[in-house]
């Protein structure tokens, strides 16, 4: 069964200015503990996808399953990492971690110590009982991705996660973001406009035009894991970003 | 040592306007009854204190002040938060309270007191009148202004709308319903001594008007101090709840920061 499966989907929005075509007839599918990077320049509907499928927005035609259920609304077993951390700021770190929880009545007992192995999992012993504010950024986006895996989902969702982040903290965060994700094997759908944190990170990239937002391209990431940050030096690093790139450059759709 | 200026300055400056202002009354020879000296205000402070009269007085104007700044800050709370949940609320009696708000409470004070009488009971309901606007606004504002990546992440949750309220929209709205009680604290003293004025058995509000027609400024003066010193303690009061419920707010740490510099 795939975790997520997308057939036909279409995201219209109504402005001022006529209709948008956030997503045109989108089809794709995820496995299970599969890690999809969507990649596109902004304004390309990346996080209008990531909002359809954490069941935040409808969409307007077709439609999206989660491991087989189509997507009515916001639903349990899934995790979303937004683009900022969102902490809530008068709850501590611990208390950040186990908001799930405490909207899902899962328990906090049962939970306690889940949450201290999570946040050990992302290198914040001793930290839970800090407040958000007391937080660099990153790691402040470490207590988020905490969070969004408190609940045991079995996908995460993530929306640009790392794009507030300086370029060290970044390449430090996406180590250990393929760390957690070989030691937990969650389907991840992984949105970004960078092309060589998408290639890094991902099994396979989704390359995502703007306005109407539509997938040109699926390529496969063969490099073996664990992948250390080297490995944008190698050889075979290169040929998928500039293929990607490629695409884009073809559509005239990014400066550089 | 700098703090040790700072209060050696703050005194010294205290100490020489009380000074500077004896001696312009002394040198000028102004009346009594138009201004009186320190030294005669703080006579009749001691006087006051002395015969338990002042202590009288104040206890009833703090418990209207404090009862009517309870019943109006709850008012205020729930009739906010309901025009806060309720578009209905909203677009149904939002324009009475405002229309009601710029009415003048001092204008409603005499009818207050015709129908609940001279006692307790009528002072303390003008002092929830006077006190409960502030909260209603402030409380409005803030359940309102829940930020929109916070709502999403409630909803990615599948949060219900009472759990996004209890665990989002109200901590979120702390900050403001919190600056609508310091506001609504130094009103409710206003408006327990403007019943005061108007009608009442007890109170410094009524001392002030007894000692008015009798001429004691001095009297008068010496009642006006209590009252700043009052709503300055009441003030206090409310910062220093606020700095227990909102230390992970922003302004509160800012706060904080400037008073250790001051210090």
């Amino acid at each position: 069964m795939e975790a997520i499966a997308v057939n036909e989907l279409s995201k219209l929005y109504s402005t001022r200015d006529g209709t948008v075509h956030a997503l045109q007839q989108i089809s794709f599918s995820v496995s299970e503990g599969e890690f999809v990077a969507v990649v596109g320049p902004s304004g390309c509907g990346k996080s209008t996808l990531l909002k359809v499928l954490a069941g935040l927005l409808p969409p307007s035609k077709g439609a999206a399953r989660l491991r087989g259920t189509p997507i009515t609304g916001p639903r349990r077993d899934i995790g979303v990492v937004f683009q900022s951390p969102v902490l809530l700021p008068w709850r501590s770190v611990l208390d950040n971690v186990l908001l799930p929880v405490d909207v899902q009545r899962l328990g906090r007992d049962r939970h306690l110590k889940v949450a201290t192995d999570l946040l050990s999992l992302v290198g914040l012993d001793g930290f839970e009982r800090r407040y958000p504010w007391e937080l660099s950024g990153g790691m402040q986006q470490r207590v988020a991705i905490t969070r969004a895996l408190i609940h045991d989902p079995a996908m995460l969702l993530m929306d640009e996660p790392f794009g507030a982040l300086d370029a060290m903290t970044r390449e430090q965060m996406n180590l250990e973001l393929q760390r957690i994700w070989l030691e937990r094997k969650k389907t991840v759908l992984f949105i970004t406009h960078s092309i060589p944190e998408a290639v890094f990170l991902a099994d396979r990239v989704l390359v995502l035009t703007p306005r109407p937002g539509r997938i040109i391209d699926d390529v496969q990431v063969k490099i073996p894991r664990p992948r250390a940050l080297e490995v944008m030096n190698f050889p075979e690093f290169a040929p998928y970003v500039h293929s990607i790139r490629r695409q884009f450059d073809a559509k005239g759709m990014i400066d550089s | 040592m700098k703090s040790l200026r700072n209060v050696a300055l703050t005194i010294l400056l205290f100490c020489s306007s009380i000074i500077a202002w004896e001696l312009i009354v002394r040198i000028f020879e102004v009346p009594t009854f138009i201004f009186p000296a320190p030294s005669k205000v703080a006579m009749a402070l001691w006087r006051g204190f002395a015969s338990g009269l002042y202590q009288k007085h104040l206890s009833h104007t703090l418990l209207e002040t404090v009862l009517g700044f309870l019943l109006g800050s709850a008012l205020g709370f729930f009739l906010g938060t309901a025009v806060a949940l309720n578009r209905y609320v909203e677009y149904f009696f939002y324009p009475y309270i405002v229309m009601f708000q710029s009415l003048p409470k001092v204008a409603l004070a005499p009818l207050i007191v015709v129908w609940f009488g001279l006692g307790l009971k009528s002072q303390v309901i003008n002092t929830a009148l006077v006190a409960f606007f502030p909260l209603l606004v402030n409380t409005m504002v803030g359940l309102k202004s829940a930020d929109e990546d916070r709502l999403n992440l409630m909803r990615s949750l599948a949060a219900s709308e009472s759990q996004i309220f209890w665990m989002l929209r109200l901590p979120n709205a702390l900050p403001f319903v919190m600056a609508g009680l310091d506001v609504a604290m130094i009103f409710a003293l206003i408006g327990a001594i403007v019943a005061e004025f108007v009608g009442a058995r007890a109170g410094l509000g009524m001392l002030i008007q007894s000692m008015n027609f009798n001429m004691d400024v001095s009297g008068q003066f010496s009642v006006l101090l209590i009252l700043s010193v009052v709503g300055l303690l009441l003030n206090r009061c409310i910062l220093l709840i606020r700095r227990r419920i909102l230390f992970w707010d922003p302004s509160e740490k800012e706060r904080l920061e400037r008073e250790r510099i001051a210090l």
